[in-house]
């Protein structure tokens, strides 16, 4: 067998490594450990003298195992892989060991014992580094269709973007209508652009496209298959209108008796049983709601169908299962607000003049219930109706947000979506007086100073620094509210006639479920987590899966514009290379051992395993394709036939076994 | 004499536990260097001679830390991860060496956690005391 020959090489990663422990003293160390040829360090080994370094020796020493300790793996290793195959030699005899976020980041009280566990895990490394072994990967072949999960903002962009680069893009939307949150405002800040203007021509330009399949209506409910290769099973709801017979005239909605609160309308106004999601709606085909059709749920009525002039209607519809076949998955399913009503002090639901931010957009937008006037709201015989225009409006910024029993982080919208409440109103109520009850102002965006300095001088807008601790409510619907003033030091009791909630915003309903259907990771508020804070803020844990807009976290629509654009380009650099690489890290049987005992088999996630007979001898078969490397077999199997590369027995006990040894040489 | 040090083998899964533990590091949440972690694709490669070996050749504790229940990104490898570890706390009670080895889950986002835990267990085997195993044990 080849001599075993390794390289070491310690990075100082300026001080985050070199700060706390001390190269040079750690490779004149090593230099003593079995079969290492040469142990150097320097100042950044990821950068190009660095990488060139490591080229260099591997040919001048004739090396065949090279360990680098620096970063994480999960930064570095394609970086390391990489100048390994530059020097002609295979990607997995790299060994990387990570001494900045497990040692000098953690342990910087403690320099000399960082000093012994950074040589303790050199040390298994080198023990590991003798048992690598060289692996080949195979190209697999990418599909050039991408899915596109969520048609808002965030959503459209990314399905835009990527059609224009030449993809076939499935954009599946679980409303009726394509557009998202940003279809419900009325202006948007700071520029107080009209929303509607901006989005709609986008959302038209969307069902013209050639290469955009709008799948609305619909859900995913499963994934298969690999990155690049994805199965996508997605259940398309029982629309009850045959959308290819409807022209998309609208007479069935007009002619249909039954009235349901508006969900586009926060509830604020009505649509019909069969609706659009709102006037403006892509695509132009509406849906039965089977929970309030007076036919579907009575058995009388059919009037949509009476006046239908196509025959589109189809009362016997149910749900369909479409499979789409797709190279990668951008995840743009956006979020919603909290449930006020779990902060009962304000009474939300309970006092009919307390409203959230969106629900003011929708009274403001001339689509909206009450065709853009602001007035109070009355309930009369149980339905909610207008009243008479506020004199006061209070509004409460970081609702829920920022709060340690509701939600922690700061949602980055409600500052200026409370601003922009407040021009809202001055604007349309010139005589009306409006209270901000604020937290901090954070005002970081392009803009955003200037749009708060603008209405803060506003003569009717009132500064006041502190949150409400309750809220009452009076005979005539109006409200008190009593806030502690900390810019003055007063405690203020406030009379309002209508009280607007910045809420809090949260993932959007299910996606904890949808998540686990990707296997991506989330964030401690539930959004999707990125691969890296900083430098992967598109990428995922899983190849060919990107998010993109308000699922990734907080974003007002500049930035998740922005971030959309980057989820495509993400995506479209994946499918245009064409190829992904096989997982190396597949299970493999020796024959000679194998009893067949069949015990990988029952624990094989993916059904990759299967006992053959072979000349009267059971033994397990891997399939490769099937199998994702994640080791279980090899865990289970008593005899040690079954063995997952780069992680075999041999090199994960060899490992172990110098790390509980600690530094004996 | 100075405090006892022990030493304890962490095994982390690559998709949730190693980036929570990387995520420790890059938000400087100190905790004792008594930890080494050891990358596995997935907890439900770490087999028991694994974890025996560990304590038979020095290792006061081992840790085991994997992605929550529902979140394995081999679907169900972290089910097995699980089986596998109330077998050997079994086997551990039997060996006398019970609170040796502990099992947690480790989200990619829990870096607070981790060094939570990893401060906790450092505290319970310092307790414990250094192990000492008798030949026939092993
Ligand atoms: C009151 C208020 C006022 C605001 N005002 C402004 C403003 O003036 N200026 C500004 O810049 N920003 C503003 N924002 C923020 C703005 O709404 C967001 O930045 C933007 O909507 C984010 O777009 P998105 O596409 O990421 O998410 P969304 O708009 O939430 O779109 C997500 C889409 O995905 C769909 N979806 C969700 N789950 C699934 C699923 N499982 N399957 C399929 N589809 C799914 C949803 O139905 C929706 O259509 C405001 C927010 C609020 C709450």
């Amino acid at each position: 067998m080849e001599e075993v020959r390794i390289g070491i090489y310690i990075c100082h990663c300026g001080k985050n490594i070199a700060g706390v422990i001390n190269p040079k003293r750690i490779v004149e160390h090593l230099s003593r450990l079995p079969n290492v040829v040469v142990a150097k360090e320097y100042l950044y080994m990821c950068s190009s003298p660095g990488q060139s370094l490591i080229e260099e020796d591997i040919k001048e020493y004739n090396l065949n195992r090279i360990i680098v300790a620096a970063c994480s793996p999960r930064m570095h290793e394609p970086t390391f892989q990489s100048a390994l195959i530059r020097a002609g030699l295979n990607p997995y005899l790299l060994e990387m060991v990570n001494i900045r976020e497990h040692a000098t980041w953690v342990h910087e009280r403690d320099p000399a014992e960082t000093e012994q566990k950074v040589i303790g895990l050199i040390r298994a490394a080198v023990h590991r580094a003798i048992n690598l072994y060289p692996l080949e990967v195979e190209r697999l072949p990418v599909v050039k269709s991408v899915l596109v999960v969520g048609g808002g903002i965030a959503g459209i962009r990314a399905s835009l973007d990527l059609a224009k680069a030449g993809y076939k893009v499935y954009l599946v939307e679980k409303n009726q209508s394509i557009g998202g949150k940003m279809a419900q405002l009325d202006k948007t800040f700071p520029t107080l652009d009209c929303s509607q203007c901006i989005l709609t021509p986008m959302m038209v330009d969307v069902s013209n496209n050639p290469n955009i399949i709008l799948q609305t209506y619909s859900v995913v409910e499963e994934i298969n298959g690999r990155p690049g290769e994805f199965e996508v099973k997605v259940r398309q709801k029982a629309r009850y209108v045959d959308w290819d017979a409807c022209t998309g005239c609208g007479t069935c909605v007009e002619k249909c008796p039954a009235r349901v609160p508006s969900e586009f309308d926060e509830g604020l106004g009505t649509r019909k049983a069969i609706y659009f999601d709102f006037p403006q709606a892509i695509p132009r085909r509406p849906v039965i709601d089977p929970d309030h059709c007076l036919y579907l749920i009575k058995g009388v009525c059919r009037v949509c169908e009476k006046f239908c002039p196509t025959g589109a209607i189809k009362f016997e519809d149910e749900d369909q299962f479409l499979t789409l076949k797709v190279g990668a998955i951008v995840v743009a399913t956006g979020y919603q607000l909290y449930d006020m009503r779990k902060m009962y002090e304000y009474g939300y639901g309970k006092y009919r003049n307390v409203i959230t931010g969106m629900q003011l957009e929708r009274l403001s937008s001339a689509n909206g219930p009450t065709s853009g006037r602001i007035t109070t709201i009355e309930i009369e015989r149980g339905k909610i109706k207008p009243g008479k225009e506020p004199e006061t409006v209070a509004i409460i910024l970081c609702a829920g947000s920022r709060d340690e029993n509701h939600i922690k982080y700061c949602c980055r919208i409600g500052c200026m979506a409370g601003l922009k409440h407040a021009y809202y109103i001055a604007h349309a109520l010139p005589n009306s007086k409006i209270i901000i009850c604020y937290t901090d102002i954070r005002a970081f965006g392009k803009g955003f100073e200037e749009f708060y300095q603008r209405i803060r001088s506003l003569p009717n807008v009132f500064m006041v620094r502190g949150r409400p601790m309750e809220i009452f409510e009076n005979k005539d619907g109006s409200l008190i509210l009593d806030v502690f003033d900390s810019n003055t030091n007063r405690r203020l009791t406030i009379n309002a006639d209508l009280v607007v909630l910045e809420t809090a915003l949260v993932p959007p309903q299910g996606f904890e479920e949808f998540r686990k259907i990707l296997k991506i990771s989330c964030d401690p508020g539930g959004f999707g987590l990125e691969l890296h804070p900083k430098l992967k803020p598109v990428e995922t844990t899983v190849d060919g899966i990107y998010l993109a807009g308000f699922i990734q976290g907080p974003k007002d629509i500049p930035d998740t514009v922005a971030h959309a654009g980057a989820a495509a380009a993400a995506a479209s650099a994946f499918l245009a290379k064409g190829y992904i690489e096989s997982i190396p890290y597949l299970a493999h049987v020796d024959e000679d051992i194998c009893s067949g005992c069949g015990v990988c088999v029952s624990v094989c996630p993916y059904d990759a395993i299967t006992i053959e007979v072979t000349d009267g001898r059971r033994l397990a078969k891997v399939n490769s394709v099937k199998c994702k490397g994640c080791g279980a077999c090899a865990a289970a199997c008593p005899s040690g036939a079954m063995q997952q590369h780069y992680f075999t027995d041999k090199q994960i006990l060899s490992e172990v076994s110098a790390l509980a040894e600690g530094v004996v040489a | 004499m100075s405090e006892f040090q022990p030493k304890i083998v962490v095994f982390a899964c690559n998709w949730c536990s190693y980036a929570g533990i990387d995520l420790a590091g890059s938000s400087r949440l100190e905790y004792p260097p008594n930890l080494s972690v050891v990358r596995v694709m997935c907890s439900s490669r770490v087999s028991i001679e694994m974890i025996l070996k560990a304590l038979e050749r020095g290792a006061d504790g081992v840790l085991v830390t994997g992605c929550h229940p529902g979140d394995c990104h081999y679907i169900t490898g972290n089910y097995n991860t699980l089986r596998r570890y109330h077998l050997l706390r079994k086997m551990l009670e039997d060996l006398g060496l019970n609170g040796r080895v502990r099992l947690e889950w480790i989200s990619a986002s829990e870096g607070e956690r981790f060094a939570q835990v990893a401060k906790e267990f450092v505290e319970e085997i310092k307790k414990l005391g250094p192990l000492i195993i008798r030949e026939e044990v092993v």
